[in-house]
């Protein structure tokens, strides 16, 4: 039990300063009847840090890792190269093992990383602030659709067809229980966004919000001004989706083109794909909605001597001042995810950001421009950044399992984002990110030919 | 971009400020570091990204047209930059890190080496399912363990920290009780629960009431009895609470919550106390998160990730939310999604498992359910019984030896858990809890939890946990008799402490009044517009 400095000497001393016989009377407040007696039945005894790596390395032989093939999905999370510097500096016992800065003196560290974070969100999303980061994209958007309706004191969302069909549950669960309306739709295969029956809405209704993806889960990408213009005329915000930040580099920022509120997982950099999470959600907005933010916010200040120092703040918005009268349940962030976005923003920098999404984006026009030249393939929209559909002449699903069977992990299949439209069955998303080479993409161009045959 | 040649000064100077007596700022091993705004540019990058081979992206107006103010910095200035700042935090690694209620253990590096395998670090959410078999069964094993040592039927697993698993269990109660066409109103809360409980049950739509605490520091049982009624839909109650009492009673309060027609919930931020001592289902719970990153040692980071899986009774567990996993009885892990939630219970559980839906965009917290795992793995059964006896220990180790010299309000009801709690009586006139916290920072220790919980006026909720020495607690208590001291005395010092930390005591109204939370370029001086500096009567 390596973990546990006390000996059994120790024990024995620490009982006699206590005044106890034994560990069993400390506990004597609970009642026997609930005590457990000996081990617990069917679980292994303590095992050698050998023996636990030895187990745990097995199961992971049971997965095919991204790196191990070629890989092409996205829908949410991405694969990108992350520099060794990132998780060098974030294994740092000194940022690892800390927790939440309640003693801002002796926290400095994690709290000047937090402002440049929110600053680094702020710029990137063309927002004037940003917070300290959410638990993921999903439930950052969940959270600005909450924020929305403090603001405008209406409680009808309406979520535009390409947004994440796995964000619009998280929406839809949690709307179900807090008296929100949802308005959603499943998306066409087409090749643009549908505005025009979003501009219908939200002219045939007065909502809190429309939440738009950016690109949507197609891979589309369209200008938000037009949807901005009439949000406002309505007296709704926009809220913009953003599942893939590197495509900001290249293209317009939501905030610039009139979104209120954007909101995003930053997994894409910084962060592994780690089957889904810790994640990082990120969540900007102006200025004048600022203490209506949920989550934690860093916050410049001075210190006794008057040297620039940084403190949480705003939290009497928050759940342990306000408790039920708080803004939202969340009690935390991801502080080190949000630390590695921070690190491989700042290795990137503006210079760095730009080059990686040309590079994105260069890449997905070559294996787009590829695949679509399979016979029977069409590439559904034209128009995208590192990610775009396919419709194949058969059904996704077993595609992607006959890939699989060539050693290609070729894409996500619509029908598993969306088992219940049909008119998706045959839709093949892929994202084609910097990290595929000439020959995983030719491997692609191979398996899906035979796959669709 | 301008550069602060000066980083560690305000944007603009403040009047009456003291100097730090060099030039630079820096004392000795501690360097002052600007913002990366401050010392990088737009030019610089610290990566080598190979141009893509044609400019021309057809996007046209989507195009970014203005720059977007990102500073960049090259390798060897970043790994400084990160490095500088990290010396400028307190962690479990330099030392006792004694929170009361968050508990801050020791955190094996070999959970990192395990976390960061590419078979669990660099696997897709959606990849296709036989390619993540060792994954889901991962899942599952810890599943497992997380049930049997509950003494529960089933858990959720993706909540993704310890309130959004609060949020998870309360909904599974609502969903519950609309199943059986009985929806109700109201959710208990006692008012030593955490803050999160109060605001969880009013986002899930309830309306809350307090419960007191006894004069014992627990659970008023005959106030919770005299409340209970067809309208009330929970009650949620941290054991052990957050005055580091166990909740004797708590088989009573379940039995009396459930002949209500009412369900349990209870917070298991603490069940790192019990865990392998006492199975919250043989008392009664029908649903538990548990904060694995307390209980099972994943490291916080500064303020997350966290992970909250929710234990449920037979009576939720069919509520609980996608996507989960389950093992059939072939022995298969399943990966249960939308697509086949229905068919999958249909088939499986006689279509009892009806979910209230997802909660987070994939299975949760994967990279700390691998560290959680490990731990576990690496304790067994017979080490996570020796964890909680020796938080224990540690705990009432630390009540005892300084109960003379602090107020222990509770110190009479009997042993504390894993948790000691003080109260500022006896303080002189004018020196408080905060003043005592402050101190101790300056004995190179990080404060314990304070003015937490409501119930004692000027609380202070100590957890050692099991991970710390005796020498390292001897060391501890040394100090802390000696601030404690100073505070009965009325010492003057107190009151401007902590004088050796990197900052001295930071202004947290001037930050809320005036909220500067992301760096703007520095304007020229005849326009300048009140910078934080300048508001309010320093």
């Amino acid at each position: 039990m390596r973990y546990l400095p006390l000996s059994d000497t120790d024990r024995t001393e620490m009982l006699a300063t206590i005044g106890a016989g034994s560990v069993d009377e400390l506990f004597r407040d609970v009642p026997q009847e609930a005590r457990l007696d000996g081990p617990i039945r069917g679980l292994p005894m303590h095992a050698s840090e050998l023996s636990v790596e030895r187990q745990l390395t097995a199961l992971a032989r049971k997965n095919v890792p991204a790196s191990d093939a070629p890989f092409f999905l996205g829908c949410g999370a991405y694969k990108h190269h992350i520099p060794a510097s990132v998780d060098h500096l974030i294994q740092r016992g000194e940022f690892l093992t800390a927790y939440t800065p309640y003693q801002p003196e002796i926290a400095q560290g994690t709290l000047q990383v937090l402002f440049e974070f929110q600053s680094q969100v702020a710029r990137l999303n063309g927002c004037e602030v940003a917070n300290a980061s959410m638990y993921d994209g999903s439930t950052a958007m969940w959270e600005a659709i909450g924020m929305a309706g403090r603001i405008t004191r209406r409680n009808l969302a309406i979520i535009h067809e390409g947004v994440h069909p796995h964000y619009v549950s998280v929406a839809r669960t949690m709307a179900k229980f807090t008296g929100t309306s949802l308005a959603d739709r499943a998306p066409q295969l087409s090749a643009d966004m549908q505005v025009d029956a979003l501009l219908a809405d939200i002219e045939a209704n007065s909502p809190s919000c429309v939440v738009v993806q950016y690109p949507d889960i197609l891979g589309r990408i369209t200008d938000l001004q037009p949807i901005a213009d009439a949000a406002h005329a309505k007296g709704a915000l926009l809220i913009a989706v953003v599942t893939e930040p590197v495509a900001l580099g290249l293209l317009k920022s939501p905030g610039e083109m009139g979104a209120d509120i954007v909101v995003g997982e930053g997994q894409s950099i910084g962060v592994g794909l780690n089957f889904g999470g810790p994640y990082v959600g990120l969540f900007a907005c102006r200025e004048k909605h600022i203490r209506q933010m949920p989550g934690r916010i860093a916050g410049e200040t001075i210190d006794a001597d008057g040297k620039r120092g940084f403190v949480l703040t705003l939290s009497t918005r928050e759940q342990h001042i306000r408790r039920e009268k708080a803004t939202s349940n969340i009690c935390t962030n991801s502080g080190l995810c949000a630390l590695a976005f921070s690190i491989h923003m700042t290795l990137l920098g503006e210079k760095g950001l730009r080059a990686l999404a040309e590079l994105n984006h260069a890449r997905a026009r070559a294996a787009a421009d590829k695949l679509a030249a399979i016979p029977g393939v069409r590439l559904v929209n034209d128009l995208f950044f590192n990610e775009f559909t396919l419709e194949l002449p058969v059904e996704a699903r077993p595609a992607v399992h006959r890939m699989v069977e060539q050693g290609v992990l070729g894409g996500v299949s619509l029908g598993r984002l969306y088992p219940d439209e049909s008119q998706l069955a045959n839709g093949l998303v892929v994202a084609v990110t910097e990290t595929a080479t000439d020959e995983d993409i030719d491997a692609l161009v191979q398996a899906l030919t035979e796959a669709v045959k | 971009m301008t550069i602060n040649q000066s980083g560690w000064k305000p944007s603009s100077p403040v009047q009456g400020a003291t100097d730090t007596g060099t030039v630079t700022g820096n004392r000795a091993l501690m360097l002052e570091e600007a913002l990366i705004f401050e010392i990088g540019d737009s030019e610089t990058t610290g990566v080598d990204i190979d141009g893509p081979e044609q400019r021309d992206t057809g996007l046209g107006s989507l195009l970014r047209s203005a720059p977007i103010g990102l500073p960049g910095l090259t390798e060897p200035e970043t790994v400084r930059h990160y490095t500088r700042l990290s010396r400028q935090n307190y962690a479990i690694d330099l030392g006792l890190f004694p929170l009361g209620s968050c508990t801050m253990k020791h955190n094996p590096r070999l959970n990192e080496k395990i976390a960061r395998l590419p078979g669990f670090a660099d696997i897709h959410p959606l990849a296709p399912r036989e390619t993540v078999k060792g994954a889901l069964e991962l899942i599952n094993t810890l599943a497992f363990w997380l049930i049997d040592l509950t003494g529960m039927h089933g858990v959720a697993m993706s909540p993704k920290a310890g309130a959004h698993g609060e949020l998870c269990g309360i909904l599974c109660i609502r969903a519950a009780l609309e199943a059986r066409g009985d929806p109700r109103s109201v959710v208990l809360v006692p008012e030593s629960a955490h803050g999160t409980n109060p605001a969880t049950a009013a986002f899930a739509g309830y309306r809350v009431e307090n419960i007191p605490a006894n004069d014992a520091g627990r659970v008023d049982l005959e106030a919770l009895k005299a409340r209970l009624g067809p309208d009330v839909a929970a009650v949620m109650i941290t054991n052990p609470n957050t005055c580091g009492l166990f909740e004797p009673d708590m088989k009573a309060i379940s039995d009396a919550v459930h002949a209500a027609g009412a369900f349990v919930y209870c917070d298991g931020a603490n069940f790192n106390a019990i865990v392998g001592k006492v199975r919250p289902g043989d008392l009664g719970v029908d649903a538990m998160h548990i904060n694995l990153h307390k209980t099972f040692s994943t490291p916080h980071g500064g303020g997350g990730p966290g992970s909250g899986p929710v234990v449920l009774s037979e009576a939720l567990s069919p509520f609980g939310p996608l996507p989960y996993t389950a093992r059939t009885t072939d022995g298969v892990v399943h990966l249960v999604e939308e697509e086949q939630a229905e068919a999958f219970s249909a088939e499986h559980f006689g279509g009892k498992l009806q979910s209230f839906g997802r909660m987070t965009a994939f299975h949760g917290q994967m990279g700390m359910f691998t560290r959680a795992l490990a731990y576990i793995l690496s304790h067994g059964a017979d080490g996570l019984k020796q964890v909680s006896e020796d938080a224990v220990l540690n705990a009432n180790y630390i009540l005892r030896s300084l109960e003379d010299v602090l107020d222990a309000p509770f110190a009479q009801s009997g042993p504390c858990m894993h948790e000691a709690l003080f109260s500022d009586k006896g303080f002189a006139e004018g020196v408080s809890t905060l003043d005592l916290a402050k101190a101790l920072i300056d004995e190179g220790f990080h404060p314990m939890t304070m003015y937490f919980p409501l119930v004692v006026h000027g609380a202070m909720l100590i957890e050692p946990t099991e991970t710390e020495s005796k020498a390292a607690l001897d060391q501890f208590i040394m100090a802390l008799r000696s601030v404690a001291e100073r505070c009965r005395a009325g010492d003057e010092s107190l009151k401007s402490a902590p004088h050796h930390a990197p900052r001295r005591r930071l202004d947290e109204t001037l930050a809320a009044r005036k909220p500067v939370v992301a760096w703007r370029e520095p304007v020229p001086a005849a326009a300048e517009a009140p910078t934080p500096s300048e508001v309010g009567d320093r």
